[in-house]
């Protein structure tokens, strides 16, 4: 077994303990790369089985268009039971990444993720969260246990050993709990290419429109990106090392059209993928510790 | 590209010796970080310290209360590549409070680098964390003698303490175990030789890693795989689902289910989603077998049945809980796959964590190492630690709490079936079943206090009574009047009722009696218990009344009580009621009458006896 067949036997075990062990689990889908090798694995993890729980994507409605049509054609395409959760008091209020900074992310991620998992009465959550993502995610759990409000208490998380999870919880609380921890960016790129699993066309060089603003090159997705003074839409070729939101998601210069191409700008990159959110810098170097404890994956 | 040998390791220590520190620069000088990690540790760094110098800690101490107090909380995860090697190092905290977040990374590591103050020598916190880091498995170890810059990089000073780890090390097993003297501010020995300790011929710390081997001899070993689950896509399709933890499978091989003991033979082999021929450790497989048999989460899968079966052992722990541990009390046990109600009977002594002396004790606190004796409600298969990593590693969870109360290993098998035997007696159940011309069976009715659990079950014995069936009632208050009035209501004291009664149902089954048993039974574990002691002849009867009707009942003017606060931990008031997912029988006392609900359990009945 070498070292990618090794990350995925750990996360196939982990998938399998929380199928056997929870009442009633749930796979987060954010239709990145992480979600595309979390949903690969758990097909192979219970097959022939379908996996034993459905997947939620919590869509603040400020996705790039292409990943929205590529989640659809995923979930038709392995018949799996995609639940799409959206804040619509948010929705209402028009609550937006232009306005609102922070407060978007909070009312549109955070609280319509709480929400969602309320709704349905979740107890267990996978998320693709990965050790090397950034420094407060290198201090978690695989199995991290949320209170009634969904909080991290970061500082009196439950020891855990070996592979013996600790999945008891009473009623109103939670786990999150995180396979793919043991990952790195390189080890994605190089089991998304070993296995040949289908990502979002975003994630590859292409000739699109952009603007430049505040030193990221945000791509103009549709017409609700208003442009400031000063500002011109121009057509690049570039790429996103990351996928969230467009108006958040900074692009990067790239010729890189092949995995090969990808995965040999990864290892050469002098930056860790986290730049390209813009979100994350909000905030201060805790910024994600904070947005953690408040319930955010 | 082919994946590049890995080597996972821990930094361990007391407080303040540089752990964090270290591994910051290991990784620095390395060219190891992002360019914008770099750029923010240099700013972090202005703001935190006062000569403006570089803070290497702060590239792992990633937590808020870390930063701010300048300590290790919990365990921190680092992934890095060398052209010889990869790595994941676990930062591990120093302070005493947190030895459990150290242990954790221990549990995880192969080899220990253990850093040791060159002006304070071995300390308490050194000896402590050695001796975790050797009964979690690790076998190598770098005694890394840090602030060898503040001691004028003698050579005395790292003789002494060399000498003195030599002498403590007597006591512990390993493989291996190396001394280097280092300076992780000033990077000495970190990654190159240092120019300032001439004297030192040995390597630097990380040529070290990147050149020690760990891989451990290959040795014959038994195929032990663990259930995790039973995957039932469709009623063609029965296979079981686990990770290979030891040897080797292929299509063909006879195999043995412990604890059962039952036997079949392996007809498909899946890893993943590929049908293959043949496994190996390491694997998550799915087997599927040539017929059915018994088979659930927590059964072992052997090729030989090498590992034991028993209901006590000995085990070394470490007390991760703040409340201490109390011999008596029940726990959540988690052997592998299996978790099983257990209970501390003994303790045996507490080990010094500086001398490694055994000192007697009656009561645990939180970061002491124990030895002592458990014992386990239900026949579970286990190994030494020694022998085995899986089946010999545990933890114990509170039931109540929910923390992860201990980690421990097995050291001492007591009690397993080898040495104790079931007597086997001339005159046996079919025989005694064959006599009295029924088949003998228990009848478990579980449902909230008032739901109709003892009026049907006496309806139900009056009628088989009629039949001409032997049988007998086990009714709730009856019992805890007699046999169980040393028992409480608290969760323990409930389980451990269970378990009397369904011992007490087994032995009326094997006399070929027909048992009703009428308890409100609330858990879940405890009625799987109930049943994997009985054997297959139980049938679960969920008297499925809403808590609002029972509380109208209220027969007893208990939920009254329970209202007031005169009555604790009450079922469906202040204490859960977990109801079954998949019970034989559901009787539906709100629409149906009493002698319907009884037309219902004989028509199951029936069709079982034909």
């Amino acid at each position: 077994m070498d070292h990618l067949d090794k990350l995925e036997a750990e996360a196939i075990y982990i998938m399998r303990e929380v199928a056997a062990e929870c009442e009633k689990p749930v796979m987060l889908y954010s239709i990145g790369k992480d979600s595309s090798v979390m949903l690969h694995l758990a097909m192979k993890a219970f097959y022939p089985e379908k996996p034993p729980f459905p997947f939620l994507h919590v869509n603040t409605t400020w996705k790039f268009k292409e990943m929205i049509s590529f989640r659809d054609e995923t979930a038709k395409r392995l018949g799996i039971e995609m639940l799409e959760y959206i804040n619509e008091e948010g929705v209402k209020n028009n609550i937006n990444p232009f306005d609102h900074g922070a407060a978007y992310t909070d009312i549109m991620k955070t609280q319509a993720l709480k929400q969602a998992l309320d709704k349905y009465g979740f107890t267990a959550a996978f998320g693709g969260g990965r050790r090397d993502e950034e420094k407060s995610r290198a201090k978690e759990r695989i199995f991290s246990f949320r209170d009634e409000n969904h909080s991290w208490d970061p500082k009196n998380q439950r020891p855990e050993m070996w592979h013996l999870y600790n999945t008891e919880i009473n009623k109103g609380e939670g786990i999150r709990v995180f396979p793919i921890s043991n990952w790195t960016e390189k080890d994605i790129w190089q089991y998304i290419k070993r296995e040949n699993i289908p990502i979002v066309s975003l994630y590859f060089a292409k000739e699109r429109p952009v603007v430049y603003r505040d030193g990221n090159i945000i791509m103009v997705d549709d017409d609700r990106m208003k442009l400031r003074e000063g500002e011109k839409v121009v057509m690049e070729s570039v790429r996103f090392r990351t996928l969230g939101c467009y108006p958040l998601t900074g692009g990067v210069r790239s010729t890189a059209t092949t995995l090969d191409e990808i995965i040999e700008e990864t290892l050469m990159s002098l930056e860790s993928e986290r730049t390209s959110r813009i979100i994350d810098s909000d905030g201060g170097s805790s910024s994600m510790e904070k947005r953690k404890r408040e319930g955010y994956f | 590209m082919a994946s590049a040998d890995l080597l996972k390791f821990i930094t361990c220590g007391s407080v303040d010796d540089g752990k964090s520190t270290l591994i910051g620069h290991m990784l620095y000088d390395a060219k190891l970080i992002f360019t914008d990690q770099e750029k923010s540790l240099e700013l972090d760094s202005k703001v935190g310290s006062t000569d403006g110098k570089i803070d290497y800690s702060l590239l792992l101490d990633g937590l808020m209360a870390e930063r701010e107090q300048g300590i290790t909380i919990d365990v921190a995860y680092r992934y890095f590549t060398t052209d010889k090697r990869s790595f994941i190092v676990a930062d591990t905290p120093g302070h005493e409070e947190y030895t459990r977040n150290m242990a954790v990374g221990a549990s995880f590591a192969q080899l220990s680098i253990i850093l040791i103050d060159a002006s304070q020598g071995i300390l308490t916190q050194t000896r402590r964390h050695a001796r975790i880091c050797s009964m979690m498995g690790i076998e190598h170890f770098v005694f890394a003698i840090n602030k060898m810059d503040l001691m004028d990089y003698s050579r005395e000073v790292y003789q002494k303490i060399s000498d003195d780890i030599t002498a403590f090390m007597k006591e512990i097993p390993y493989k291996s175990c190396k001394v280097i003297p280092v300076s992780a501010t000033e990077g000495d020995n970190v990654t190159i030789a240092s120019k300032n300790m001439p004297w030192y011929e040995g390597p630097a710390l990380l040529p070290y890693l990147e050149n020690i081997n760990v891989t451990k001899a290959k040795r014959m070993q038994e195929f032990v795989l663990p259930v995790q689950r039973v995957c039932r896509p469709n009623r063609e399709f029965r296979g079981f689902q686990g990770q290979v933890a030891a040897g080797e499978l292929q299509v063909g091989d006879a195999i043995i289910v412990r604890p059962s003991g039952e036997r079949a033979v392996v007809r498909h082999i899946f890893v993943g989603d590929q049908e293959v021929t043949d496994c190996q450790e390491g694997q998550p497989v799915t087997i599927q077998l040539d017929k059915e048999i018994d088979v659930s989460r927590g059964c072992i899968i052997e090729k030989n049945g090498r590992s034991m079966v028993g209901s006590a052992f000995v085990a070394k722990l470490l007390w991760m809980d703040d409340q201490p541990l109390a011999v008596g009390q029940n726990y959540w046990l988690k052997v592998s796959t299996q978790k099983v109600p257990a209970t501390i009977t003994h303790i045996n002594h507490r080990i010094d964590v500086n001398t490694g002396d055994k000192l007697s004790a009656d009561q645990i606190e939180k970061n002491q190492l124990v030895e002592c004796e458990i014992s386990v409600g239900t026949k579970t298969v286990m190994d030494l630690f020694s022998k085995s990593r899986e089946l010999g590693s545990l933890i114990l969870i509170d039931r109540v709490s929910h923390m992860t109360s201990a980690c421990g290993v097995i050291t001492k098998l007591i009690n397993q079936n080898h040495n104790l035997t079931w007597q086997s007696l001339d005159i046996t159940k079919d025989l005694r079943k064959t006599l009295m011309r029924q088949k003998s069976f228990t009848i478990w009715f579980t449902g909230l206090s008032g739901s109709g659990k003892s009026t049907v079950a006496n309806a139900l014995e009056k009628r088989l009574f009629a039949m001409g069936k032997h049988t007998m009632l086990l009714d709730g208050d009856n019992i805890r009047m007699g046999i169980n009035q040393d028992l409480g209501f608290e969760e323990k004291d409930r389980a451990e009722n269970i378990r009397r009664i369904a011992h007490i149902a087994k032995l009326m089954n094997d006399a070929g009696l027909i048992v009703l048993t009428s308890f409100v039974s609330p858990y879940h574990a405890d009625r799987k218990n109930a049943k994997s002691i009985i054997g297959e002849d139980f049938f679960e009867v969920f008297v499925d009344t809403p808590l609002e009707e029972c509380e109208k009942r209220d027969v007893k003017g208990l939920y009254k009580k329970a209202r007031e606060g005169k009555v604790k931990n009450f079922t469906g008031i202040d204490s859960p009621y977990e109801a079954p997912k998949n019970a034989d029988i559901v009787l539906d006392t709100v629409h149906y009458s009493v002698e319907e609900c009884v037309d219902q359990i004989i028509a199951k009945l029936s069709a079982y006896e034909r």
